[in-house]
């Protein structure tokens, strides 16, 4: 099978380093992977042409990069099923920087997989005999241990692209490997330094609940799904005093009252009653919206039969609630 | 065609203009919709992360609502569509199903499993075909080139949406601009995040995305945004000049609800389309598509 490939090339050594695409016809087989087309690329094309790859089977994670614009395994692609048109665009990982062509500079990644502090920290007091871990809560982990640390999350997320601050997928997901762990935390397995620490600016609450991460990871992580469970655990743990723990409690309140969304007093409840210069900072946009007939209702009515909805707030939210943790 | 109507809250609270939008539209179109005034939020992915069976729960009411219409439902907004086909997805479980029918029974509602939300740009493509849409165009938006904004969730998980199933869905958006007769700009951002769920929680980056988005789609020589997401609406127009503050350049760009883009195309005046609740002004589109100022 013949696939022609639409590669973005980099080269740091050149007079005039910028990056161009460049195009390549190779053939392969039936079955051959976006890998075995690149490799042959280098092989029979271009050996100056780089890339990282080693395991050829989704185990290393060397080989991330944007398949068609978006992230994933080139060992674990198809490459019939990625052709496109014709053709097959490949660039290297997003939100790291280029060392040259498909192979980024993975410094960042590392930097915020360690600022997590990726080790148990028990706080209670040691115990006598060996840490029995329940296997109900081991299996748990297990979603977030088959982290590869390809970096495809990392390459696709829709904050990190506007600001490098931002934990990230893999490590926020590595971090709730952590404090989903009986063995961290004090002597209820409550992690409360890590998730206090979380909850700070370029944090869990700093992620948009865009999926992108969901969709990238090769391995089934669902790190935003990791995300929204520290979120779980910092409010339980008590670490309300943030505007994301504030909105998602102010939203829910809305639902459950009058069973839908009150936009309007959804904002000062977001970011704090007596938060006065941020209040203020949203007063041209709700002026401009007052003029434009865009400001809702100052009366949120209730909707009709909206007692069902609080009744089925106090059945589910009773004692059938969600475990937090397995252990 | 008759459907349970969805409308979501922010088509009624924070984008009045898109309701009599929509309804202005599927009149024309011929499609009846019933409204559900007791169907509540879908929880727009916020509840469900403190706790999903509640949400989940939410839906199933919503979905045993429509089903006791014997109507499909039809969403007006990619967030609530999302919510409901992942909440739709989980309660195929025999067990969850059975265990969140435990909690409508009080209301006399169970849920059979049968609902299947459709967005109205689904609605378009799958059920009314473009061809009747396109028969009802009587001013094609010629010589406009218009960027797609699809929403999150209309787009990921690709499971949950039944894209398989449904290839048209990847490309529904594009396949509506170039019905009305505008020419499609094809752009990264058009299946990113607006920033709207961050708004009040990091302002800065999510005005940072507008901009990103906006800008990349004027560079690209856009003269409009069209969104099937009332939340992406709100954040790219009603925010989008304080993104423009923050990147420092003018924007500019007219956002449209996919209805109001539509309607437009349908002979519907711009003043029917709500366009003048817009923050950002969509006069210069409308001289450019001839239409006279009221
Ligand atoms: S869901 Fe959150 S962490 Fe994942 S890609 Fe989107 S913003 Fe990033
Ligand atoms: S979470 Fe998934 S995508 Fe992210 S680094 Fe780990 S394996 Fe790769
Ligand atoms: S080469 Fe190891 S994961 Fe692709």
């Amino acid at each position: 099978m013949d696939v022609t490939l639409k590669i973005k090339r980099f080269d740091p050594e050149a007079a005039d380093p910028e990056s161009f695409w460049q195009d390549f016809t190779v053939a392969i087989e039936e079955n051959g992977t976006v890998l075995d087309a690149l490799i042959k690329v280098r092989e029979d094309h271009d050996g100056t042409f780089s890339l990282r790859c080693s395991c050829r089977s989704s185990i290393c994670g060397s080989c991330a990069m944007r398949i068609n614009g978006h992230a994933g395994l080139a060992c674990k692609t198809q490459a019939s099923d990625a052709i496109k048109d014709g053709v097959i665009t490949v660039e290297p990982a997003g939100n790291m920087t280029v060392i040259k062509d498909l192979v980024v500079n993975f410094d960042s990644f590392w930097d915020k997989i360690n600022q997590i502090e990726p080790y148990l920290k028990p706080e209670g007091p040691e115990p006598e005999a060996e840490y029995i871990a329940s296997n109900e809560s081991m299996l748990h982990l297990s979603s977030v241990t088959s982290c590869i640390m390809c970096g495809s999350c990392v390459s696709d997320c829709t904050v990190m692209e506007v600001d490098p601050t931002f934990l990230g997928p893999a490590a926020l997901a590595k971090a709730y490997r952590f404090t989903a762990d009986p063995r961290d935390g004090d002597a209820e397995g409550v992690s409360k330094d890590r998730l206090e620490e979380l909850t700070k600016p370029s944090g869990m609450w700093d992620c948009t609940r865009c999926m992108e991460c969901v969709t990238a990871c090769p391995k089934g992580v669902a790190p935003m799904d990791r995300i929204m469970a520290l979120r779980d655990q910092a409010i339980e743990a008590g670490f309300t005093n943030t505007n994301g723990a504030r909105h998602t409690e102010a939203f829910s309140d809305s639902v459950e009252h009058s069973g839908w969304l009150d936009e309007l007093r959804l904002v000062p409840k977001s970011v704090g009653m007596t938060n006065v210069s941020a209040l203020v900072g949203y007063a041209p946009i709700a002026i401009q919206a007052l003029t434009h007939g865009k400001m809702p209702s100052i009366i949120h009515k209730k909707l009709p039969q909206s007692e069902n909805v609080r009744k089925i707030f106090d059945k589910v939210e009773g004692p059938e609630e969600r475990p937090r943790k397995h252990n | 065609m008759k459907y349970a109507f969805f409308p979501g809250c922010v088509s009624r609270g924070g984008c009045p203009e898109l309701y009599p939008a929509t309804k202005l539209i599927c009149e024309r179109l011929g499609i009846e919709l019933q409204e559900m005034p007791a169907a509540s939020c879908t929880g727009a992915g916020v509840l469900q992360e403190k706790n999903q069976l509640l949400g989940d729960t939410l839906n199933a009411r919503t979905f045993a609502m429509a089903e006791a219409l014997d109507l499909p439902i039809l969403t007006i907004c990619s967030t609530c569509q999302g919510v409901m086909s992942q909440a739709n997805h989980r309660l195929k479980e025999p067990e969850y199903l059975a265990k969140v029918n435990g909690f409508l029974a009080e209301e006399g509602l169970e849920y059979k499993g049968k609902a299947n939300p459709k967005h109205l740009l689904w609605v378009l493509v799958e059920d009314v075909g473009l061809k009747k849409l396109l028969g009802l165009i009587t001013r094609p938006l010629a010589g406009v080139r218009m960027a797609p904004f699809y929403g999150c969730y209309i787009v990921r998980p690709t499971d949950a949406l039944e894209f398989e199933d449904h290839p048209d869905r990847q490309t529904a958006l594009e396949q509506i601009i170039e019905t009305i007769g505008a020419t499609v700009v094809d752009f990264e951002g058009k299946t990113r995040c607006c920033g709207f769920p961050i708004l009040t929680i990091n302002e800065r980056n999510s005005m940072a995305m507008v901009g990103k988005h906006t800008l990349e789609a004027k560079e690209l020589g856009a003269d409009a945004m069209i969104t099937p997401c009332p939340l992406c609406h709100l954040n790219l127009d009603s925010f989008q000049p304080k993104a423009a503050a923050q990147a420092g350049r003018p924007i500019g760009l007219p956002i449209l609800h996919m209805p109001q883009a539509i309607g437009l195309a349908m002979g519907l005046s711009p003043h029917d389309m709500g366009l003048r609740r817009h923050i950002v002004n969509t006069t210069p589109l409308e001289v450019a598509l001839g239409i006279p100022e009221r």
